[in-house]
């Protein structure tokens, strides 16, 4: 972008961000390229024949700032106004694809146009971050009524069911990143300490065995109770609310999480999640109901993930070196220029070279979180901690998952990855966050 | 906007910073503290390939190859690529059937995976290679690979070279490591014997692999890759032609013809009767012809060049007579009065001889082979007055025999050779409780008794006596490649054993006389070859055997040892044929022929009509086919002891029985039933167990 030659675009932009961008999608592009490129392939002709990945990626860079310049160009206020619609959009298009996806991979969350494969999941997180900050941003909003905590809490949660029915419970978990938001607008901490105690909740079922883990919560239980009789008088209100607590968590291990696991997870995930924490999964009888059998998949999710450690861990100190790596190099790591492009870093780069990516992602969030900050429209500070957010929990889990501290849930590194959509989509959300940081001093609604 | 959601914006910040420090964490574990993932990643994609050698070559003395190399081909097959291959037209060529190439496909997948070669077939036939090179095209999938294999072009010196196999577990748990799977190793013979040498320098490509086990190039451009090293070839003193009539002479008789070069140890040739043709080991049947030769009761691996131990017989007469000689106790004048026996002790030994005066003194002694003067001798030399005790003088005697090479291994470049056995006075104190005198083992004078050597020890022997005192350690090979001063494998070879130097001149020249007269007008005269005096010593040595519990008087050991020309030594020739018969029937003939063609370079026409006859004869024992009925049907009975299959022993037992048996299916085999036939073998189960021995010790 140039600053000076077009002061209407420039004006306000932040240009730290631009540059923090650009730097993002150069790693990507490169870290791309050392996956795909053979010795002996002529670089320019290729990154210009749009064949290889790297090409087809430079081809999507483009469209990005084709649509980052349009976006730059026109008036904050348009978003303001337009959210909702977009919204509902985004919705048509989550709901388009039961009748025109086409398998790929096991997933149905893909369009298929011409040579273009579209995911509407990923391009949904764009509407869902405008429609919850108009939401949120709406005069007659009250946001510390229970009322709208619901209504914010179905604007994310609509989106996040269709595509779950998609089978891509990994795109459909980054809805949940917009509760963040929601936090920051004063949502009740009392929501997050729930929800992260059901958290607790469904790794300890996992990890312990139900009927011990049951014995555990009614001693819990019936402590509290015992404790709470001395240091209140209003010991039937205790008991009630003991028991709902203990009615509801044992409902939680016990039929919950079974449910969830063998019918709103797909099986492959239910295999990562239980690989991850190097378990057989309990539930494999159950999810065979379907046909397969569950031998062969255990050692296949393990493959994944074991190689990808091992190409981040052979990376050492100081790596191996750009373009020297065997595990990428080698078909090794699967899917490695989409999820596991992080492999490709550690393993070329070494140590230093994560921590300078991971320096950069840093140090964008804690931008947009300043960036937010600085915002006096309400709109904008939420749609700016809904950036944040979206590329916070992508990053996290990603890079997450290729060390081995998450399951594989297969959503791409933020600018890095190769993929259309997700580049196109992550570089729509951030020139928008751009374009109304520059009119910051304007107040919208 | 209420304030307190300032602070929030703080717990954010920290929610992020919190997660990425974990992540670093997690990054600082993997990649600096754990270093095993370099190890994970290099194990993963580089493939360390195994660059085999050429073995050496072993040429004779004359640079012919006796032993080379070759390329074979193998059929090989990457199975995933192999779906749309003409099975019908392959399993044609081959000869096979769909379900045998479904198999084997199937095999191939299992060893090597779908995308890697394997062995379909291998060591194919050259007409079957010729005809498989024309269709590969209409087989997508296989491929004919190269493989290198020995060959002995003259089909010859089978049991000097040995031959090649792949290690076992023993011998790769014994080398240290230094084995791998796969390697081929010497396993018996020079091939054995000179494995470093031969086998060259293993190199080492460091090549690297994708996900699916295909090779996709060298590692760091073959920046730590070494190059195989070929082995060192080896020079040999063996004259390939005398070694091919030595084999074709010795072959169809049980015996062992050995000539070695009394100047330099080095031996021309050794040949061990029953024979075989090298190249059966090598080809494509090698493990059917080498599990029928190790079945055979007559022991074709045998080498008894160095393996058979016989009591020597009148061989050991010229070494009496050095012994006697050296201690002083008979002069050449010494004779005595021989009526056809010697009755010095309680026992009565024989002499073939009954014409008076043909024992009058040394040198008629020798040429007449007189079995009384050399009892005499060998009592003389026991209760020698010198030494107080019988017991000394034995402990003398012993000392002489072990200079003469007798009673230890000598050490030939072969593995697995046998030392024979000269008896010293704790066997006889064990035997005889300590009470004993020169008569307890007087026909030790006429190289009976406990007195074994093997076919190499008799010619060392003879080979100290022709060089008045000296030998070098028999050995076969002169020279090899690029020998330095590290390589310590030849140096005992070139060291002289003056064991016997302190006998003077004129004491051999004198049992040397004696021994020329014995091809002169002695009992070898069929050994005579004109224009060369060849000193000789026949033998005939008696043996038994004991087979179905009787014991058998078996035929003589027919036994010859000489060195001609007597002036100025070049060859050495000590030849044993079992069971043959006198030694001037068999052996003197098969030396003779040795020497003539050795030191003439050819063989007189006269003589080949004999060449033939020799060849031709087949004088095994008849019991042998006896013994091999024996063995193989007590290995059926065990096999089917074992495994309750009675397809082997069928063969051994009438129809009827074998099927009312295995019907009754007793556990404790029923014994009667199936034993029956084969009664007697239960009784000699021993002589099963000792088969090889009586194979070669006949008592």
């Amino acid at each position: 972008m140039n600053n000076q030659r077009n002061p209407t675009i420039s004006k306000g932009v932040d240009s730290t961000l631009i540059w923090l961008y650009l730097l993002l999608v150069a790693i990507g592009l490169m870290s791309i390229f050392s996956v795909t490129y053979h010795e002996g392939d002529e670089v320019v002709k290729s990154f210009l024949n749009f064949k290889t990945n790297y090409s087809k990626q430079l081809i999507f860079f483009a469209v990005s700032l084709l649509i980052g310049l349009f976006i730059l160009l026109t008036d904050s206020k348009f978003f303001t106004a337009t959210a909702n619609i977009w919204y509902a959009f985004g919705i048509l298009l989550l709901l388009l694809v039961f009748p025109f996806h086409t398998n790929i991979k096991g997933t149905e969350s893909i369009i298929k146009l011409g040579g273009f494969n579209l995911q509407p999941a990923e391009l949904c997180k764009v509407f869902v971050c405008l429609a919850l900050a108009k939401y949120l941003s709406r005069v007659e909003t009250d946001f510390s009524k229970t009322r709208s905590h619901l209504m914010a809490a179905g604007i994310v949660c609509l989106p996040l069911l269709i595509t779950i029915a998609q089978k891509e419970t990994g795109l459909a978990l980054v809805f949940l990143a917009f509760f963040l938001v929601m936090f920051r607008e004063g949502l009740p901490a009392g929501y997050l300490i729930i929800g992260f105690s059901l958290a607790v909740l469904v790794v300890a079922t996992l990890l312990i065995d139900k009927d011990i883990l049951a014995i555990i919560l009614t001693v819990v239980a019936v402590i509290a109770i015992y404790f709470g009789w001395r240091f209140t008088r209003q010991r039937r209100e205790l008991i009630i609310i003991v028991s709902i607590i203990w009615v509801t968590c044992v409902g939680v291990q016990r039929f919950a999480v079974p449910f969830i696991f063998t019918h709103v997870l797909q099986k492959h995930q239910v295999e990562r999640i239980f690989s991850l924490i190097g378990r057989e999964n309990p539930y494999a009888v159950l999810n065979t109901v379907e046909g397969d059998e569950p031998v062969a998949t255990k050692k296949d999710t393990d493959y994944n993930v074991r190689q990808s450690k091992i190409a981040i861990g052979s990376g050492g100190f100081v790596g191996r070196g750009f373009l020297k790596g065997t595990q990428t190099r080698f078909d090794f790591v699967p899917e490695q220029s989409t999820d596991f492009i992080f492999c490709t870093i550690g393993e070329g780069f070494g140590f230093l070279g994560s921590l300078a990516v991971l320096g950069i992602y840093i140090f964008l969030l804690l931008r947009i979180v300043n960036i937010a900050e600085r915002q006096r429209s309400v709109f904008s500070r939420c749609y700016a901690y809904g950036v944040a957010s979206v590329f916070f929990f992508h990053i996290a889990i990603n890079i997450c998952m290729t060390i081995g501290l998450a399951p594989v849930i297969g959503i791409p590194l933020p600018f890095v990855s190769y993929g259309g959509t997700s580049l196109i989509s992550f570089s729509t959300m951030l020139f928008i966050l751009v374009r109304l940081d520059a009119d910051r001093q304007m107040v919208l609604r | 906007m209420s304030v307190f959601n300032q602070s929030r914006s703080n717990i954010i910040r920290l929610i992020f910073l919190g997660l990425f420090l974990i992540i670093i964490a997690q990054l600082f574990n993997l990649q600096v503290i754990q270093g095993k993932y370099k190890v994970l990643a290099m194990e993963n994609a580089v493939f360390a390939k195994v660059k085999y050698p050429d073995r050496g070559i072993i040429y004779d003395r004359k640079n012919r190859p006796i032993l080379n190399n070759t390329i074979m081909y193998d059929l090989v097959v990457v199975p995933n690529e192999a779906k749309k291959t003409d099975t019908f037209g392959l399993c044609e060529i081959l000869g096979i059937d769909t379900a045998e190439y479904n198999k084997r496909i199937i095999e191939a997948r299992f060893k090597n995976g779908p995308y890697r070669p394997s062995i379909f077939e291998d060591l194919l036939e050259p007409q079957l290679q010729a005809r498989l090179d024309e269709n590969i095209w209409k087989f997508p999938g296989f491929a004919l690979v190269e493989r290198p294999v020995r060959v002995y072009p003259f089909n010859a010196a089978a049991h000097i070279m040995g031959y090649i196999g792949e290690a076992d577990s023993n011998i790769i748990k014994r080398s240290g490591g230094f084995y791998h799977m796969g390697d081929y190793v010497g396993r018996n013979g020079l091939e054995a014997y000179y494995e470093r040498v031969l086998m060259g320098q293993r190199g080492v490509e460091f090549l690297l692999k994708d996900n699916k086990n295909r090779l996709v190039g060298n590692y760091e451009k073959g920046r730590y890759d070494t190059p195989a090293v070929r082995g060192r070839n080896l020079h040999t003193y063996i004259d390939i032609e005398l070694q091919q009539l030595a084999e074709k002479l010795i072959n169809g008789k049980l015996g062992a013809v050995v000539a070695l070069d009394p100047k330099t140890g080095g031996i021309l040739a050794m040949a061990s009767g029953p024979n075989y043709d090298p190249n059966t080991l090598t080809g494509p049947n090698k493990q059917k012809n080498y599990s029928r030769m190790v079945l055979d009761v007559k022991s074709p691996l045998l080498n008894r060049a160095i393996q058979g131990f016989y009591p020597p017989g009148s061989t050991y007469k010229p070494l009496g007579a050095l012994i006697g000689l050296d201690e002083g106790v008979i002069n050449q004048n010494s004779g005595i009065s021989c009526t056809g026996a010697y009755y010095g002790c309680n026992k009565v030994v024989h002499c073939l001889e009954h014409w008076a005066g043909h024992s009058a003194n040394l040198r008629l002694s020798i040429a007449h082979s007189c079995n009384s003067f050399f009892s005499d001798v060998f009592r003389k030399t026991i209760d020698n007055p010198e030494y107080r005790s019988a017991r000394t003088g034995m402990v003398k005697w012993t000392e002489y025999m072990n200079k003469f090479g007798l009673g230890h291994r000598i050490g030939v470049d072969l593995p697995s050779e046998i030392g024979g056995n000269v008896p010293d006075t704790t066997q006889y104190d064990k035997e005889y409780r300590r009470s004993w005198n020169s008569c307890t083992m007087v026909t030790i004078g006429i190289g009976q008794d406990k007195l074994t050597a093997t076919p190499l020890q008799m010619a060392n022997a003879m080979a100290i006596v022709a060089n008045k005192g000296y030998y070098y350690i028999p050995h076969f090979v002169k020279n090899f490649e690029n020998e330095t001063e590290q390589d310590t494998a030849m140096k005992k070879y070139r060291v002289k054993h003056e064991v016997l130097t302190h006998i003077p001149n004129d004491v051999y020249d004198i049992v040397q006389e004696g021994m020329q007269d014995v091809v002169e007008h002695g009992t070898a005269q069929v050994a005579r070859i004109p224009g060369i005096n060849m000193c000789a010593k026949t033998g005939t040595a008696e043996n038994k055997t004991v087979l179905d519990g009787r014991v058998i008087q078996l035929k003589d050991n027919s036994m010859f040892v000489c060195f001609a020309p007597r002036e100025d030594p070049k060859i050495c020739v000590a030849v044993v044929v079992q069971n043959a018969g006198y030694g001037a029937t068999w052996a003197a003939p098969i030396a003779s022929l040795v020497v003539e063609k050795y030191l003439t370079d050819s063989i007189r026409a006269e003589r080949l009509p004999e060449i033939k006859r020799i060849s031709e004869a087949n004088i095994i024992p008849d019991y042998f086919e006896r013994l091999q009925f024996k063995t193989d049907s007590l290995r059926a009975r065990k096999w089917f002891d074992l495994t309750k299959d009675s397809n082997y022993i069928r063969k051994y037992v009438p129809r009827q029985r074998i099927t009312t048996s295995a019907k009754k299916q007793t556990p404790p085999p029923a014994a009667p039933v199936v034993m029956k036939p084969a009664k007697d073998v239960m009784i000699n189960e021993n002589l099963y167990a000792k088969r090889s021995t009586t194979d070669k010790r006949n008592p």
